[in-house]
């Protein structure tokens, strides 16, 4: 098991490995809102936290179709079926490397991005922590859109179809607590909220992963 | 007596919907002639809304159909991943685009309701929402169902989306009422007589509704009778080319 | 770790190809399954590794004793040679790759990238790959395409030690390996008759 997420996030860093594409995307998109709105500042970091959990989460959905695609087409999948790993543990793991790789440097770029957004200081905390505990449930249900779609040429757009709407909850009970913190209101229950959904997704989304992926590897 | 799962025989479903259509069809007919011409013509105006609430007849079954049509689906895909019959996955796939209609009917609906009333076509009220991503849970549904070429991979990787994707379209009904509390009015329909609409409206109201089911039961049938002897076709087309 | 194969019948897109295949494979042997194009050898393999369904019949493996090779090699370009087999090693918990990387004579070429390899050095690679695994019994789809006359001596040498140590091997090729241990078995007889589709396209009919 360690040794596929060690091998994951060395690819991932490797010449072509796509690390930081997803970052990048992160960066125009945040640039692209101020084109768009108007530069004026008391607009910008009103709506700062919403941009922010956005822009996050079409990085994140950028970078879904790497997770399967790849091991799929070179027949590293198949092998990996055949192996002592089970299936349930290999989307888990593949889940927590898209998550290292994706997820938490947007979670690190984020506070920078928020200072061009005007977010106000007391809304940084509650962003962060937001995006921490919410990132790794939409790198979980990533990879369960991923599975779905893994045997599908061309399957990109597909993918966005079926994921996005899954990302609801977790968009809004995350981008509600950044928007909170921001405004200097209490963000307890939105981030509870939250924390569940993270939990439940991980708990028990990589079993239908892994069934979808027993199906599509037949 | 007979099995209920004797349906799952292509031929015996054929053969059982071919007598029942005609019924179901002549029944939607008559109680949706009935339901809207009461509603629309022997009702009165409500005094506050005045004409306009009469779309009631048409927004209320909608709605109601689209998340039923969703719950069916649900059911049919279990059936399918418990049981393996393929007429249900079948039955699921022809249900999903009458879903997807009967919710766009809802919203479409409940725009030219809101206009007048709210005095706005769209507001980012927890119900509207929901039916929006209802609405995108069809549509993906339907896009993986198109997207995929073995069928019965197909039907499978569908089956797992629908139930996966009912327990997400559950917390997103949760999470937008969190999320923002709402313009609009409660259940018109509901056990609790409390909330109901009044008698007057209610009676024309479960006519229609009568009327959307035998319409919804009556595109299924039709619907899954075509899948079925698609899939048929296909079946006969692969004997064919190996000879 | 012997494997037995009792009446099965796999299918191919919803159509039989295969039926009533029948075989017992015993520690120290070789079987060679022959056939033409199209005539389910890769379908057969894929059900026996657990990759797909069978419609009858009983396929009885040794649990966790099976390595699986199909048509593409698994291989990673951005990883050196070293670094593809070692993480097969550890996969299935097994260290030795030197012997591996011997076998192959992939040793001088262990530290280049695998994108950089030749077609037939990257299927020697993933050949090599049988040998971390530690497994005693090889599945193997078309293991020598690619492979030049020298290398297929060095597939049939390795064959040769791995059954001399109490393996097995169960392969589809058309090469002649001069393995004195291997049976041949012809598929072809096997072939499902009249087209029998799978059991749910036949209620349609």
């Amino acid at each position: 098991m360690i040794a596929l997420l060690t091998r994951d996030l060395r690819l991932a860093l490797r010449a072509g490995g796509g690390f930081g594409l997803g970052l990048a995307f992160f960066l125009i998109v945040v640039v692209m809102v101020p084109f768009a709105v108007g530069p004026r500042a008391d607009l910008l970091s009103s709506i700062a936290a919403g941009v922010l959990w956005i822009g996050a989460l079409l990085a994140c959905l950028l970078s879904l179709d790497r997770i399967f695609a790849l091991d799929w087409e070179d027949g590293s999948l198949d092998l990996l079926a055949t192996s002592p790993i089970p299936l349930e543990g290999l989307v888990s793991i593949k889940a927590l490397a898209h998550w290292l790789t994706t997820g938490l440097p947007l979670v690190a770029a984020a506070p920078v991005l928020a200072v061009m957004l005007n977010l106000p200081p007391q809304g940084f905390m509650p962003l962060i922590i937001s995006l921490l505990l919410g990132t790794p449930a939409l790198s979980v249900i990533g990879t369960f859109g991923a599975a779905l779609t893994v045997g599908i040429k061309r399957g990109g757009l597909l993918l966005s179809l079926l994921v996005l709407p899954l990302y609801v909850p977790t968009l809004i009970f995350g981008a509600e607590a950044a928007r909170r913190g921001a405004d200097g209101l209490d963000i307890t229950t939105p981030l509870a909220f939250l924390a569940g959904i993270t939990c439940g997704t991980i708990a028990l989304l990589p079993f239908a992963s892994a069934a979808v992926l027993r199906i599509n590897l037949r | 007596m007979a099995s209920l799962w004797e349906y799952a025989n292509p031929k015996k479903f054929i053969a059982t919907s071919d007598r029942v259509l005609p019924y179901l069809g002549g029944l939607a007919l008559v109680c949706l002639v009935v339901g809207l011409s009461w509603g629309f013509w022997f009702t009165p105006e409500d005094f506050r809304q005045g004409h306009s609430v009469k779309i009631i007849y048409l927004h209320v079954p909608s709605a109601f159909m689209a998340i039923n049509v969703w719950i069916m689906m649900l059911v049919a895909s279990l059936i399918w991943i418990v049981r393996r019959h393929h007429v249900s996955a079948l039955a699921a796939r022809a249900a999903a685009p009458v879903g997807a209609v009967m919710t766009v009917i809802a919203l479409a609906t409940g725009a030219i309701w809101g206009q007048p009333i709210w005095g706005t076509w769209w507001v980012w009220d927890p119900r509207l929402t929901s039916f929006l991503i209802l609405f995108l849970f069809y549509l993906g549904y339907m896009a993986l169902w198109a997207a995929i070429e073995d069928d019965d991979t197909a039907a499978d990787l569908t089956a797992v989306l629908c139930l996966v994707g009912s327990v997400f379209a559950l917390l997103s009904r949760y999470a937008v009422i969190f999320w923002n509390q709402g313009l609009h009015q409660g259940a018109s329909l509901s056990l609790d007589k409390e909330e109901n609409v009044a008698d007057v409206f209610y009676f024309p109201l479960l006519v229609c509704i009568a009327g959307f089911v035998f319409l919804f039961l009556t595109l299924v049938l039709l619907r899954t009778q075509t899948e079925i002897r698609a899939r048929r076709m296909r079946a006969l087309q692969a004997r064919e080319r190996l000879g | 770790m012997t494997l037995t194969v009792q009446d099965i019948s796999v299918a191919r897109g919803g159509i039989a190809v295969l039926e009533g295949v029948s075989f017992t494979l015993t520690p120290g042997h070789a079987l060679v399954l022959r056939g033409p194009n199209g005539a389910g050898k890769t379908t057969l393999l894929r059900a026996i590794a657990g990759l797909q369904s069978t419609l009858r019949g009983d396929i009885s493996a040794p649990e966790g004793g099976l390595v699986y090779a199909g048509h593409a090699d698994g291989i990673k370009p951005t990883l050196t040679v070293v670094e593809n087999l070692a993480f097969w090693a550890q996969i299935f918990g097994t260290t030795h790759i030197d012997t591996a990387l011997a076998a192959y004579e992939l040793t001088a070429l262990a530290d280049r990238a695998a994108g950089a390899l030749s077609a037939g050095q990257k299927r020697r690679l993933g050949l090599a790959r049988l040998l971390v695994t530690g497994r005693p019994l090889w599945v193997l789809d078309e293991p020598t395409v690619s492979l030049d006359t020298h290398a297929t001596g060095l597939f049939a040498a390795a064959i040769r030690a791995h059954l001399a140590q109490g393996g097995a091997a169960l392969m589809a090729t058309h090469i002649d390996l001069g393995l004195d241990e291997a049976e041949i078995l012809d598929i072809s007889p096997f072939r499902a008759s009249a087209a029998v589709l799978d059991s749910f396209d036949e209620a349609f009919l």
